[in-house]
């Protein structure tokens, strides 16, 4: 049985983790400002306005920062995955977005390294958007 | 801006044995620690009437306190839900309580059993809500796996090696060793925390600060008050809390910050300096938030003791050591002394100004500076004796 946090979905978030499960990344873009956000928030943070509408974004984006995570916290939880990668990646429309690089060597992982979205259901109704390399 | 300088001193230290299992309750701990303070200052329980706290679910109200010390009539309690970034801040909340007439004699304290009780970096909730529902999935839980990211990225910007950082650690174990409250007071080498077990890059074990049970106090009473009581006065010169845009709740809610190469002290000195009247160059030791080594290197640049990445370069060559130029961290700071989320930094400046800090005492210190805070908010104080 999965064993990690799970996101509890929000009335903001809600759709972001719907287009995770349907294979979309998309991000919050306000309707009167056209300033794309995310996380996702009822206001935005740039003119207030609480109209947004959703976006599928390309899922192309770029390492801006990572981890390598080496000693398991909890150690029950995650022992079996380490060494495993965390990053901030800057997607190419703007906007930064955590996540898991996968499917690389963790010493490989390098500042700017190009990365594509790719979907991993980890249960029946999350799925999480993870990153590899391109 | 700060318009109360040198109006208000800390007249009184107090702490408890700081530990991996203090075998007490966090209500104890926090009343032997605000008992100790008082004491210190020659002020009877009778004579506070202001509590202040900081916390992160983990201690006890400041209501609490004072019932379990005696307090006859709180006129100020305030729990400020925060962590190492309201170390100074409690100070700033004292200061402005009594400014405002609402007090006269504030304790500030920090009490937790943050070992044998509950542990900041533990990380079991699996029910990831608000933001962390974008960071918490991803195994991004703990604080040293947070502060690992901004690390990283001053490397990237800057080239700043693990071997820079090392000299922190290794400084800071130094003084410790001259520190009877130090949890930490065997010396260390480069070559021992090369050897110290990576737990995230770019952390090994001895970037990353304790965890402690225990508490710490200081009181807070305006200069006048101050100058009839038992020891001299420590002046507040300045002092300034803040951050840049985007705050958030300082652990994970930074994804929207600007630049994670620079932290909230970047934004906070202005106002600090121009309070105190003062500059990074008149400070004779400076008690550094150092939850982390890198944190220190982030201060050190955002503050104006250098430029934005100068820091891992300034550190060196026995600066920051107790006869450099910049002493750091006099009692080991929160990596060699204790975790008690900073205001053990202002006990050290208090005792470095009062001339009381023993073998491990910069001569002449007459100026110090305490910062708190790693990532998007904090607080800084300068005091002179």
């Amino acid at each position: 049985m999965y064993n990690k946090p799970l996101p509890v979905p929000d009335a903001d978030t809600e759709p972001f983790w719907t287009g995770c499960r349907e294979g979309r990344l998309l991000v919050q873009c306000c309707t009167a400002c056209e300033a794309k956000r995310l996380p996702p928030e009822r206001f935005c943070p740039h003119c207030h306005s609480v109209d947004s509408s959703w976006q599928a974004v390309s899922g192309r984006g770029t390492v801006y920062s990572w981890i390598v995570v080496r000693h398991p916290v909890p150690g029950d939880v995650y022992g079996g995955d380490v060494p495993y990668v965390v990053a901030l990646i800057d997607l190419a429309e703007g906007v930064r977005i955590a996540s898991n690089i996968i499917d690389c060597d963790p010493d490989a992982v390098a500042a700017d390294m190009a990365v594509q979205v790719t979907f991993d259901p980890v249960t029946e109704t999350v799925t999480l958007p993870k990153f590899r390399p391109v | 801006m700060w318009a109360l300088k040198d109006k208000y001193a800390i007249v009184g230290t107090g702490y408890t044995d700081y530990s991996k299992n203090s075998g007490t309750t966090v209500l104890n701990l926090a009343t032997e620690a605000c008992l100790n303070a008082a004491n210190d200052a020659g002020l009877a329980p009778e004579e506070i009437d202001g509590l202040v706290s900081f916390q992160l679910n983990d201690s006890v109200p400041a209501t609490s306190v004072a019932a379990a010390m005696g307090v006859p009539a709180v006129r100020y309690a305030v729990d400020i839900a925060g962590g190492g970034n309201a170390a100074n801040l409690v100070i700033l909340s004292a200061i402005a309580a009594i400014e405002a007439g609402l007090a006269k004699n504030v304790l500030c304290y920090r009490a937790m059993n943050g070992r044998s009780g509950f542990r900041l970096g533990g990380g079991r909730e699996m029910q990831a809500h608000g933001i962390t529902q974008f960071t918490a999935p991803f195994g991004w839980i703990t604080y040293p796996q947070a502060m690992a990211m901004w690390c990283r990225r001053h490397m990237i910007k800057y080239g700043t090696t693990t071997d820079q950082l090392g000299t922190i650690a290794v400084t800071f174990r130094d003084n410790a060793a001259l520190n009877p409250r130090a949890m930490q007071r065997e010396p260390i080498t480069l070559d021992d925390y090369r050897a110290a077990r990576p737990i995230v890059d770019p952390f090994r074990m001895l970037d990353i600060c304790l965890e402690s049970d225990g508490a710490c106090a200081v009181l807070v009473t305006s200069a006048e008050r101050a100058k009839d009581l038992r020891h001299k006065p420590v002046y507040v010169m300045g002092g300034a809390y803040g951050g840049g845009a985007n705050q958030g709740d300082d652990l994970f809610d930074c994804l929207r910050w600007a630049d994670h190469s620079e932290n909230y002290a970047a934004y906070i000195a202005a106002d600090l300096w121009a309070g105190a009247g003062v500059g990074p160059e008149d400070v004779d030791v400076a008690e550094i938030y150092d939850c982390f080594t890198y944190s220190v290197v982030a201060q050190l640049e955002g503050l104006g003791f250098c430029q934005p990445g100068e820091g891992p370069d300034f550190v060196q060559g026995g600066r920051i050591a107790r006869d450099g130029a910049l002493p750091l961290n006099t009692h080991g700071g929160l990596l060699s002394e204790a975790y008690i989320h900073g205001l053990n930094h202002v006990v050290e400046a208090v005792d470095q100004l009062r001339g009381d800090a023993g073998p491990r005492q910069i001569p002449d210190a007459e100026i110090a500076l305490t910062t708190a805070g790693a990532m998007t908010c904090g607080s800084a104080l300068v005091l002179r004796r």
